[in-house]
């Protein structure tokens, strides 16, 4: 028995960090949109940790299966976010957070 | 045993429109631009095409490939509904691309993408496949909302509504690992099992929040809701009447799907979010939209409010209660759109108007169309005897039977309140000194989705017997 035993627990609680930090760059930065699409990647990330890990413990294949289909999506989803912002940034000539605000009220 | 036979032949509506979706993609590849006119009209004759494959699917019952996917009573209603919605925004998309410069082929293929995705995403019976059919639906309606790829607000609207989506996106995954891993299944039949008999589990219940999170922002209810004024308003108007009417129906159907068939074992759990959420919707698209005056976001904050009154229904978790969503929904789809085939009439010889004002007098410029937007509106405010009445009447009896008196109370009063908005645009349509006049821009085409709408919704007691029976059975197939 090693004396750190790595288990579920330790899987669940790292995703969960990565998930908050994730959310939390979405929300706290307020300076560049890169940062935003870098977040959703780890929001994402963090996703396929808890997916692969429950998988591992469950001794099923199907969460890994999730997770390959994730990356699949989350590749597309990130092609289509920076075709859109290059089109938005051709428009504006700035990707600022704070300068997305031609709408509101 | 099931063959591959009999699961094709099961998802036949969604394999006609993938396999149509890109011989439309090629199609308008080898012809170019100047092809939209007819490859609207291909799409047009697909969604025909699988209309006719859905209709004529028995209505029992029917899962393929090992129960990821499920055909029975309610997902033919609501895949007819969606396909209804996706052919009228293509048909309203014609002549403004023309008008606006933005002739692309691109154009009825993403929507044909979107619905192919909202499709899978009605006959979900499976977390992954759920995912895969909510992205599919959602990547398509990205680029769809920065469609008009050199206007700031409409790219603006992409970002936001791309930025805030993968957001949700992501909380829903999160929620369906968690899930997944607490039930040790992804097959909703399997989780159901899971659920009945595990009782309480706190890995459950926090997946549950997540997923719900996730739909939330799908169906556009508080509090995830902020996207919708933005998208709404930047996004060309054929987009943002597609946008109100399919994606919102589709999701509709999925959080039913979620909720009523996996979950229902714990029902007093996501009973107090949807109550909590539904209230909330209620009382902010009610008082945000006192102060508009773009119609664009004015709709967007109704169509928030209106999510509001369906999920009052969906509170109510009964067989009744999903009849009336159902319902409501069948209504929703007809009020909408007429109301953006009106938005997409006022336009000026300097180019499209969105603000409430330049309705003045409308009344005396163009009185069919006047009397039209009169009865939408009236439908919208839920005034007796247009057919939105009655969409809010099912949902709220239901509540009512299930003892759920405070949400019908304060739904009732929020909406007073919301009437207040939409009689304020009949009475600057019927009273304000006439501005001047829009063009003639609307198209045969238009002028019969619009009255038909505005029919619809005036004489709907004439059509109320079937609707209600079609809804009925629907629910019912939800619930077996």
């Amino acid at each position: 028995m090693a004396p750190f035993d790595i288990g579920l627990g330790h899987y669940l609680t790292t995703a969960a960090i990565l998930f908050t930090i994730g959310i939390l760059g979405i929300f706290i930065n307020r300076k560049n949109v890169i940062v935003i699409l870098m977040s959703i990647e780890l929001i994402l990330l963090a996703v396929n940790i808890n997916l692969v890990a429950f998988s591992m413990h469950l001794g099923q294949v199907a969460g890994q299966v999730f997770a390959l289909m994730v990356l699949t999506v989350a590749a597309a989803e990130a092609a289509i976010g920076l075709a859109i912002l290059v089109v938005y940034f051709r428009n504006r000539g700035t990707i600022a957070v704070e300068d997305i605000n031609m709408m509101r009220g | 045993m099931e063959t591959l036979q009999q699961d094709l032949l099961i998802i036949l509506p969604e394999l006609i429109l993938a396999l149509g979706a890109m011989t439309l993609l090629m199609w308008g590849v080898f012809r170019g631009d100047g092809a939209t006119g007819e490859l609207n009209i291909l799409t047009l004759v697909l969604f025909a095409l699988v209309s006719i494959s859905v209709f004529s699917g028995a209505p029992e019952e029917r899962l393929a490939f090992h129960g990821t996917y499920i055909a029975d009573g309610f997902t033919r209603v609501m895949k007819l509904l969606v396909l209804t919605g996706a052919a009228l925004a293509v048909i309203m998309s014609a002549r403004y691309i023309a008008t606006e410069r933005l002739r692309r082929f691109e154009f009825p293929v993403l929507i044909v993408f979107a619905t192919t995705g909202m499709m899978l995403m009605i006959s979900a019976n499976d977390l992954v496949v759920l995912y895969i059919g909510l992205e599919l639906q959602s990547l398509a309606l990205y680029v769809l909302a920065a469609y008009s790829r050199d206007s700031v607000r409409s790219t603006e609207a992409g970002l936001k509504y791309f930025v805030l989506g993968a957001l949700s996106s992501g909380l829903l995954l999160y929620g369906a690992s968690l899930i997944y891993g607490f039930s040790g299944a992804t097959g909703f039949d399997a989780i159901g099992n899971a659920v009945a008999s595990g009782g309480q589990n706190i890995g459950l219940t926090v997946g549950l929040v997540f997923l719900l999170a996730g739909l939330a922002f799908k169906i556009s209810a508080v509090p995830f809701h902020m996207w919708t004024p933005d998208v709404y308003e930047g996004a060309p108007t054929p987009v943002t009447a597609f946008f109100a009417a399919a994606p919102k129906l589709a999701a509709m159907a999925l959080v039913l799907r979620v909720l009523i068939d996996p979950l229902f074992a714990i029902a007093v759990q996501w009973q107090q979010i949807i109550v909590f959420v539904s209230i909330a919707s209620i009382l902010l698209g009610s008082f945000a939209a006192i102060g508009q005056t773009n119609i664009k976001r004015l709709m967007a904050y109704s169509s928030i409010a209106n999510v509001g009154h369906m999920l009052v229904g969906l509170a109510a978790g009964t067989q009744e209660g999903v009849q009336g969503v159902i319902i409501y929904l069948a209504i929703y789809l007809a009020m909408t759109i007429g109301t953006f085939v009106c938005i997409l009439a006022m336009r000026r010889p300097e180019g499209m108007v969105e603000d409430i004002n330049d309705l003045s007098g409308l009344a005396q410029t163009r009185p069919a169309m006047a009397a039209a937007l009169l009865i939408l509106m009236f439908s919208l405010a839920g005034i007796p005897p247009m057919a939105g009445f009655f969409g809010k009447f099912y949902v709220y009896l239901a509540a009512v039977n299930a003892g759920l008196w405070p949400l019908a109370v304060i739904g009732i009063l929020a909406s007073v309140v919301g009437a207040y908005y939409y009689i304020r645009i009949v009475m600057i349509m019927v009273n304000g000194e006439p501005a001047a006049p829009f063009e003639q821009n609307l198209g045969f085409e238009l002028r019969v989705i619009l009255f038909g709408a505005a029919l619809y919704n005036l004489a709907f007691i004439l059509f109320a017997a079937p609707v209600i029976a079609i809804a009925g059975a629907a629910a019912q197939a939800l619930f077996n």
